[in-house]
């Protein structure tokens, strides 16, 4: 495949240098200010080379820009599929969701690892889907290498009944460090941003926001995909889910909870009919307690009892991973 | 599935149940547990027991607690058995035709139990008026209470409840808290009911 990567944070240099492992091409990339398109004409057998991705990485890092182009003619290449790892925003989701759109105008595929799109507008994009012979993927949006919307859509979202988890690396270490040291939580958040866990700005890992945006899509997959037609599910965004963080929860209710063989999560859970985010109490030693920046995902389903996945839910090659594997998946 | 501790299995006619050890159908015997209060004189708990093995029970244990009375000085018996729901329900039945006093059966009383966390200004918003309002809700009864005030009685402070709930009514219960705690602008932790396995 042919891969137009959009966005070159740590996601969008990993796919870039991932791709070819993976049996795929990379022929444009681009970041806000600047692009890259590779020159078809210089290609053997009118095929074009794709870019080179030291080059690109190298760029990136040393000027900030990924090359001397326009980002619209990244856009505008003559890919197979787009892959979507701008910045998450809420709300119109854009500019990723105008990316997703053009692809699909040009009926191109899209991957995922933008989580807005997928979360604010899913009804939109189904219905650009509807008018394409392009399709879209997002595992990558969910988990990070944990493969969660594979797995419901393998297990079929008519047959599971929910899937809940700890969906936010950042909010665990803090919850794991505060439990297993004894200590506070504005201790352990400036530990975890010299450590670079967490942003200068943790709001959207600490207020439950990302792990919530992360059930609104599986609410999406499961309520999309249990119907026949797109009319007749129910839509989620954020504003439909009940968000509680970590912000607030005192060293002491870790201890009260440690007393007792329990410990307190960060926990979201989607069902076709209801999304909520919240800190948990869970045993210590349960599934659910995974440590550190570890993710699990728990799938409840009808007749193949409770799956568990577990695994890291972020970072450059592991997300890049899930965006590559859902590459292989489209024809 | 049901969080009871002592094995009472109240829901064992949930043939939904999707857990790989649930789907007992209805004629599947499962463990049932009674509390007995038996007078202390010679032939009353043999007395006792026959109307379980009589139902079709299959006794599994027995435990007498010769050395704790309860307040009407009699004698707390627990005993374990084997049986279907609806003999089950015929052996209370009969131990009651008996006149033996039934404390608890199986899903009759507190059957469930559920620990949760609440914390925000426990002392300043009346933890006791908190507690008796919980006690009050006709689902639950507080079972224990752990409290942890590390800054003194005026800051955040965390309080551990353990409830036991009726059987079936533990969301009534956990509803009942959480209104209670919205109410009280406090903080409630809940804990991933059914989940734990």
């Amino acid at each position: 495949m042919r891969l137009a990567v959009i966005g070159a944070g740590a996601v969008g240099r990993s796919v870039v240098e991932l791709a070819g492992e993976h049996g795929h091409e990379v022929v444009a990339v681009a970041d806000s200010s600047s692009a890259v398109v590779a020159d078809g004409a210089n290609g053997p057998d009118g095929r074009t080379p794709g870019v080179d991705p030291d080059a690109v990485v190298a760029r990136k890092a040393e000027r900030g820009i990924v090359g001397d182009g326009d980002p619209e003619d990244a856009l505008a290449a003559d890919y197979d599929v787009l892959v979507e790892a701008t910045p998450t925003t809420l709300g119109d989701a854009d500019p990723g969701f105008s990316h997703v759109t053009r692809a699909l105008e040009r009926d191109r595929h899209a991957v995922l690892a933008n989580k807005g799109p997928v979360a604010e507008r899913f009804g939109d994009l189904r219905a650009a889907v509807a008018d394409s012979a392009g399709e879209i993927r997002f595992e990558a949006t969910v988990g990070g290498a944990i493969p969660a919307v594979s797995t419901v859509e393998d297990i079929e979202p008519g047959h599971v009944t929910a899937v809940r988890g700890v969906l936010n690396g950042t909010a665990n270490f803090i919850l794991t460090r505060m439990a297993a040291e004894g200590l506070d939580y504005d201790h352990v958040l400036a530990e975890a941003q010299d450590l670079g866990v967490a942003e200068a700005d943790p709001s959207f890992d600490v207020d439950g926001t990302d792990a919530a945006l992360k059930c609104v899509i599986l609410a999406n997959v499961l309520s999309f995909g249990a119907v026949d037609d797109p009319a007749d599910a129910r839509e989620f965004t954020l504003d439909d889910a009940d968000v509680e963080g970590i912000r607030d929860v005192p060293g002491s209710t870790l201890r009260l909870a440690a007393e007792d063989g329990r410990t307190v999560r960060l926990i979201g859970e989607a069902t076709g009919e209801t999304v909520r985010v919240a800190p948990r109490l869970v045993p210590e030693n349960g599934t659910l307690a995974v440590s550190g920046t570890q993710n699990i995902v728990q799938i409840e389903t009808t007749h193949a009892g409770r799956l568990n996945i577990s695994g890291r839910g972020a970072g450059g090659p592991e997300t890049a991973s899930a965006v590559l594997g859902d590459v292989g998946r489209l024809k | 599935m049901s969080d009871a501790p002592d094995g009472i299995d109240g829901r064992s006619d949930n043939v939904d149940d999707p857990t790989p050890d649930g789907g007992h159908a209805a004629a599947t015997p499962s463990t049932h547990t009674v509390r007995l209060e038996l007078v202390d004189e010679p032939g009353q708990l043999l007395a006792a027991l026959h109307p379980i093995a009589d139902n079709g029970g299959n006794l599994l244990s027995i435990y007498h607690e010769r050395g704790n009375k309860t307040p009407r000085g009699r004698i707390p018996v627990e005993v374990d058995f084997e049986a279907t729901q609806d003999r089950f329900e015929e052996i209370v039945d009969a131990l009651r035709t008996e006149g033996v006093n039934v404390m608890q059966a199986g899903t009759e009383r507190y059957a469930e139990e559920v620990t949760l966390l609440l914390f925000g200004h426990l002392i300043d918003t009346d933890l006791s008026d908190t507690l008796s309002r919980i006690e009050a809700c006709e689902s639950a009864s507080v079972a224990d209470v752990s409290l942890a005030a590390p800054q003194g009685t005026e800051e955040v402070s965390s309080a551990r409840l353990r409830l036991e709930a009726r059987a079936g009514e533990t969301e009534t219960a956990l509803a009942a808290v959480r209104e209670l705690a919205d109410e009280k602008e406090l903080r409630l932790v809940e804990p991933l009911t059914g989940v734990e396995a």
